[in-house]
């Protein structure tokens, strides 16, 4: 590298660092270790295994049809018939959860699939190449902050029209950003070490030097967001729904099952109680699980 | 530098992105599928003659950049268009709205940062007991919680059980109550661990150790020198925090049906309506550039150890 500087900071860090280089792989056995030993980490992650095996399994742990309305059974209270109640339509409310935790699960994954494709890849470029496509990307960033939360989403939505996957498409786009900012940084910090810079002057092609040298270098922390992301995208998805920007009926939506409550709060408290429950639980699950991988893959951060 | 020319600095860097989000709202409407004017005649099944007609009155015959210049200049004149679902001015519509979504956003502000502090500052000095693991607790499940699911369970314990407010419509202190703690509670779970964690780094600086030894009392120490560094990072938040504030009063004033710009919002979109659709995107930009700007400046004041650059 012909910046003298850039080297010497190299040089500096490598130094530095030097107590704390161990071999590639331990990193992750260690994180696993701290991790299973975090109460709360375990716990999101055994209730996390509980809930996709419900998803997956859906058809044998159900008696009832999820859509299939029975005028003669509406709005009947939780009991041994019913256990969690039945809705305006007559279907049981247990079993429109369970199978609505497979279209929450798939919202958070595929959310995130397209969030961490967007904003990793563009987070690399930004960071690697540098110049006027790092200063385009990140002005690209700068003006999705205009929009927080679900806000972008909805911009998105106004555009592609509401649909359960285009719900998808604009709660991915929208957390995009923040991969990208995390993603830059890292590759900002790691392009500095010795490392990359004996990868340059062997003649690594830069796709090479980015997949195989910077990107698993900075996974940790894509990990930790992508993690958190999933409980944030199950929340967005499920707002959407609600909003009436989302999922459609008849399908077992847990926002849109809250929206179908709403005008039964006096007559029927749990077609609202328990499709929320449903939702604190997940999400809680996976951020319990998403803080403890951050402690794990950063015990500085741990007090 | 002085503040003042950092101030109009910044000022300076953020018109090349609110021009950036002019071009962006100016564009959904060649995105939409559809044409508006076919939208604005809706149901009245239309001749061409009489669709060629409101092409040209609302200036869609025209080349895009003049197109796009003209809709400049309508901005900067505080025309936003007129909505193709009520046909009434669209800032008229956004300005009747505001006070409505900005009374919901500022008393959840005011909930969500007293709790927030006084939840964060509490479990960070009581760090490792009880007080501290139950709070942190009750956040993780605040940050877990949509705030459609709690606006619902409050109306349902405080509106149907209780009979204690009205469970919607907008106007009046008691109609605020409930919108108010929905929007408030869930970010003060986010700003509690973010001032817990703030904090706790704050008292392991030397300058705490410095100002026990020197005898001052603990009370002093935790305001004036722990507090004031701590929050920091927490004005920060405090102004994405607004934001996020905005985007939840989408969700809130649906579920409590109130006015406000974000129940017109999804009505917005739900009806097609494209040019409210653009006036509201473009209002909510920029008044978050705006909050964000202002935050910036007072995140200089807060903390003179951060010299603009």
């Amino acid at each position: 590298m012909s910046n003298p500087r850039m080297s010497l900071r190299a040089l500096d860090s490598a130094s530095l660092d030097k107590s704390e280089v161990e071999p590639a792989h331990s990193l992750w056995m260690d994180a696993l270790r701290r991790l299973v030993r975090n109460p709360g980490a375990v716990a999101g992650a055994v209730l996390l295994t509980l809930l996709i095996l419900a998803a997956i399994l859906a058809p044998y742990i159900t008696r009832y049809d999820p859509v299939k309305m029975v005028p003669s059974e509406r709005l009947k209270p939780p009991s041994a018939q019913y256990w969690l109640g039945t809705d305006p339509f007559g279907r049981d409310i247990y079993t429109r959860i369970v199978y609505g935790s497979r279209i929450s699960l798939r919202m958070g994954i595929i959310s995130v699939a397209i969030a961490s494709l967007l904003g990793v890849t563009g987070g690399l470029i930004a960071g690697y190449v540098g110049g006027r496509l790092d200063t385009l990307i990140m002005r690209l960033v700068d003006i999705t902050l205009a929009f927080p939360g679900i806000l972008l989403a909805l911009v998105i939505i106004a555009v592609l029209g509401p649909s359960l996957f285009n719900a998808m498409i604009a709660v991915g786009i929208s957390a995009s950003p923040t991969y990208a900012r995390v993603t830059r940084g890292m590759v900002l910090k790691t392009k500095a070490e010795v490392y990359i810079e004996s990868a340059v002057a062997i003649g690594c092609r830069p796709l090479r030097i980015i997949l195989r040298h910077i990107l698993p270098n900075i996974l940790g922390p894509i990990v930790v967001v992508a993690t958190l992301g999933v409980a944030g995208a199950i929340i967005s998805g499920a707002a959407l729904s609600f909003l009436g920007l989302g999922a459609t009926p008849p399908t077992p939506e847990w926002g849109l099952m809250l929206s179908d409550g709403r005008n039964y709060l006096r007559a029927a408290w749990w077609i609202t109680t328990f499709p929320g429950v449903a939702i604190v639980i997940t999400v809680l699950s996976i951020n319990l699980l998403g803080d403890g991988l951050r402690d794990a893959l950063d015990p500085h951060m741990q007090r | 530098m002085t503040m003042t020319r950092y101030a109009a600095q910044r000022l300076l860097i953020t018109i090349p992105t609110m021009l950036a989000i002019t071009v962006l709202v100016f564009s959904m409407l060649q995105l939409v599928p559809g044409d508006p004017a076919e939208i604005f005649l809706g149901e009245h099944q239309s001749s061409p003659e009489l669709l060629a007609q409101v092409r040209h009155d609302m200036g869609l015959d025209r080349p895009l950049h003049i197109q796009y210049l003209s809709y400049l200049w309508g901005i900067l004149h505080g025309d936003l268009g007129v909505s193709l679902y009520t046909n009434q001015p669209v800032l008229k519509q956004i300005m009747d709205a505001l006070p409505y979504t900005l009374e919901l956003a500022l008393s959840s502000l005011l909930i969500s940062t007293i709790l927030g502090v006084v939840l964060g500052v509490v479990s960070a000095l009581k760090h490792n007991t009880w007080v501290d693991s139950v709070s942190m607790a009750l956040a993780l499940v605040g940050v877990s919680m949509p705030v459609f699911w709690l606006g619902l369970m409050l109306i349902f314990f405080f509106s149907v059980r209780l009979r204690w407010f009205p469970p919607m419509g907008q106007g009046g202190l008691d109609r605020l109550v409930l919108p108010a703690l929905a929007l408030g509670l869930l970010s003060s779970a986010t700003l509690a661990r973010l001032v817990r964690s703030s904090m706790l780094e704050v008292l392991s600086e030397d300058y705490i150790r410095t100002a026990r030894a020197k005898g001052l009392r603990e009370r002093a120490v935790i305001i004036r020198h722990a507090l004031r560094n701590a929050l920091i990072p927490a004005v920060t938040v405090l102004g994405l925090q607004f934001g996020g504030l905005l985007s939840g009063a989408v969700i809130t004033e649906t579920v409590f049906a109130r006015v406000g710009l974000g129940r017109m919002y999804v009505e917005a979109i739900l009806n097609k309506d494209i040019t409210m659709v653009q006036g509201l995107t473009l209002m909510i930009a920029l008044s978050i550039m705006v909050i964000n700007l202002v935050v910036d400046l007072s995140y200089a004041m807060l903390d003179p150890r951060i010299r603009y650059e």
